[in-house]
């Protein structure tokens, strides 16, 4: 979506030829940064280790739950047969039209309804309702209008895309500051100068966080889509795992998925922050 | 020359927030509007800059009439409305986008230079103090070159201090094109340093009580006993403004002047 690069603020422009660039005071962020991430560390590395000294010592059984040394051979050898990337790039290709369609028509939606009375009077509380249904309560329906393929799986990531960015984007532009719309006013921008100049970048931090969340949810519906049965993909190493007794595979493809959905959700943020560094506030990252 | 010609403006509640106001502003002029609060000061500014529509009345800029945001307007709001996504430079360039890119330039680095922003161009507006942030809003309104400038209590949300700065600094922005211009302020002080004419006015309906003139040049000394004199008449017209209509029954328009 080209709102990114319309709006990002331009420091080539008129700015950067105007004065002596006083830089911005940024620099020692991240040395105060690290101390919280490797505090955050301390438990889980400490459980992880305590888990694999139970089991090795024979303290514990670990059948059901798995010492992190078999985990993480689990994982290697599906990393190393190929099996995982082929299974990552089914998830991740599901997730990712899901996600396409979810955020364009959510942003499509939530626009029109943060921009018209009547509109949001109309639709949003039958959309209000559909967002209640408990997302896997589809899955049934979804099947038997769409088959057991792909296109029932994609709909249903597009459907938990869609809500979060519809509220986001909807919130974000009925909330956006008349003040500043009358700046534009004075000035006499056009319909489309004030969409690209004023609104564009105003509700731009929202709809990235609305993104965010949308990518989330996705992830979780791509887990209840490939449960319900798919013969490739992290949710059908879940199962499969469950099926074959392999906690060790199960507590793996989780994993992956926990790395797939942080590396997406960085992705976006990624690109979200420089256009938004702007903004008052320290955002928490990641 | 600026005229505003018999406005009145009756809210759809029905509140009566102007009635009947006539002003003729000269060019280059600086007037000066005080009053209590709710007496239609910013809906006075607001119909001038097009923001709103009059119920009736007319106002000109040199013959031309004003019936929406004109390009021989600018306003500068109570808070500075600066937009946070642009550095302090675009912010100030954003009303003349239409321009050369050379010419834009140009004007922005001297605006910015005349409200001693210069060295801040590249900044965000959250990076600037809330006096500095309006001095920006002002160089937005002042680079398109209006004529004329509207500023509704541009100063209100300022200490003491940082507000006598800023009276510098306009007038030297206002040196230099030489705008006509409105302020409303509810600081007599500040409109006796910087208007040539003080209008009073008075509230319920809206309209004008009395106006003082001041005839000193610029910048003016606020020790000087002429200025304490003519801040006594002010306060003295507000009072008299503020008191029940029976009072006063014909408001002294274009009232006695006042020299030192
Ligand atoms: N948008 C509005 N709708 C209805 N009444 C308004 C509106 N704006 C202002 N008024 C009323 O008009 C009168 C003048 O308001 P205003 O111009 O803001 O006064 P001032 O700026 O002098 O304090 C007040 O009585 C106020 O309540
Ligand atoms: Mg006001």
């Amino acid at each position: 979506m080209d709102a990114s690069t319309i709006t990002k603020p331009r420091p080539s422009s008129l700015a950067a030829e105007a004065a002596d660039a006083a830089l911005s005071p940024t620099a020692p962020r991240s040395a105060v940064r690290a101390r919280p991430v490797v505090l955050g560390l301390v438990l889980p590395v400490a459980l992880a280790l305590g888990w694999e000294a139970a089991v090795r010592l024979g303290l514990a059984q670990g059948r059901l739950m798995p010492p992190p040394s078999r985990i993480f051979e689990a994982f290697w050898s599906l990393a190393r047969t190929g099996d995982l990337w082929t299974h990552v790039g089914a998830t991740l290709g599901r997730v990712l039209a899901g996600f396409a369609f979810g955020a364009l028509f959510g942003t499509a939606v939530g626009a029109l309804a943060g921009a018209s009375e009547r509109f949001r009077w109309f639709f949003d509380p039958t959309l209000q309702a559909l967002r209640s249904v408990p997302s896997i309560a589809w899955v049934p329906l979804f099947l038997l209008w769409f088959g057991i393929f792909e296109t029932s799986k994609i709909i249903l990531i597009a459907v938990g895309v869609f809500f979060p960015v519809y509220l986001g984007v909807a919130g974000a532009i009925e909330g956006i500051d008349r003040k500043l719309l009358e700046v534009g006013r004075v000035f006499r921008l056009s319909g489309f100068a004030m969409v690209r100049r004023v609104l564009l970048p105003a509700v731009l931090p929202a709809w990235i966080l609305a993104l965010r969340s949308g990518l989330g949810l996705g992830f979780m519906f791509v887990v209840a889509a490939e449960l319900m049965g798919a013969s490739e993909g992290l949710g059908y190493l879940l199962l499969d795992g469950q099926q074959m007794g392999r906690p060790d595979q199960i507590l793996a493809a989780i994993i992956a998925f926990a790395l797939l959905g942080k590396l997406c959700d960085g992705v976006l943020v990624a690109i979200g922050t420089p256009l938004t560094a702007w903004q008052d506030t320290r955002r928490g990252r990641l | 020359m600026f005229v505003v010609d018999r406005l009145t403006k009756t809210y759809a509640d029905g509140a009566r927030a102007l009635q009947s106001v006539n002003l003729a502003v000269e060019e280059g002029e600086i007037l000066a509007v005080v009053g209590g609060s709710g007496c239609g000061k910013t809906t006075l500014l607001r119909l001038v800059a097009g923001l709103d529509a009059a119920s009736e009345g007319a106002i000109t800029v040199d013959g031309e009439p004003i019936l929406g945001p004109h390009p021989a307007v600018g306003i500068v709001f109570q808070e500075p409305r600066l937009l946070p996504w642009l550095t302090v430079a675009d912010n100030v360039a954003f009303g003349i986008q239409d321009l050369p890119r050379a010419e834009r330039r140009d004007r922005v680095v001297q605006a910015l230079d005349k409200v001693g922003l210069a060295e801040h161009a590249r900044r965000w507006p959250r990076e600037l103090s809330g006096g500095q942030q309006q001095r920006v809003s002002i160089a937005r309104a002042l680079v398109a070159r209006p004529k004329v400038l509207l500023l509704d209590e541009p100063f209100s949300a300022l200490d003491a201090f940082t507000r006598a700065s800023l009276h510098d600094h306009l007038l030297a922005l206002w040196e230099a094109s030489r705008p006509t211009v409105v302020i409303v302020t509810h600081d007599v002080e500040e409109a006796v340093a910087l208007a040539d004419r003080v209008v009073v006015m008075r509230p319920r309906p809206g309209r004008v009580f009395e106006t003082i003139s001041v005839r000193a040049a610029r910048p003016r000394d606020k020790l000087a006993p002429g200025f304490d004199k003519a801040k006594r008449r002010v306060l003295n017209a507000l009072d008299r403004s503020l008191r029940p209509t029976e009072e006063h029954p014909n408001p002294t328009a274009g009232g006695a002047e006042l020299w030192w």
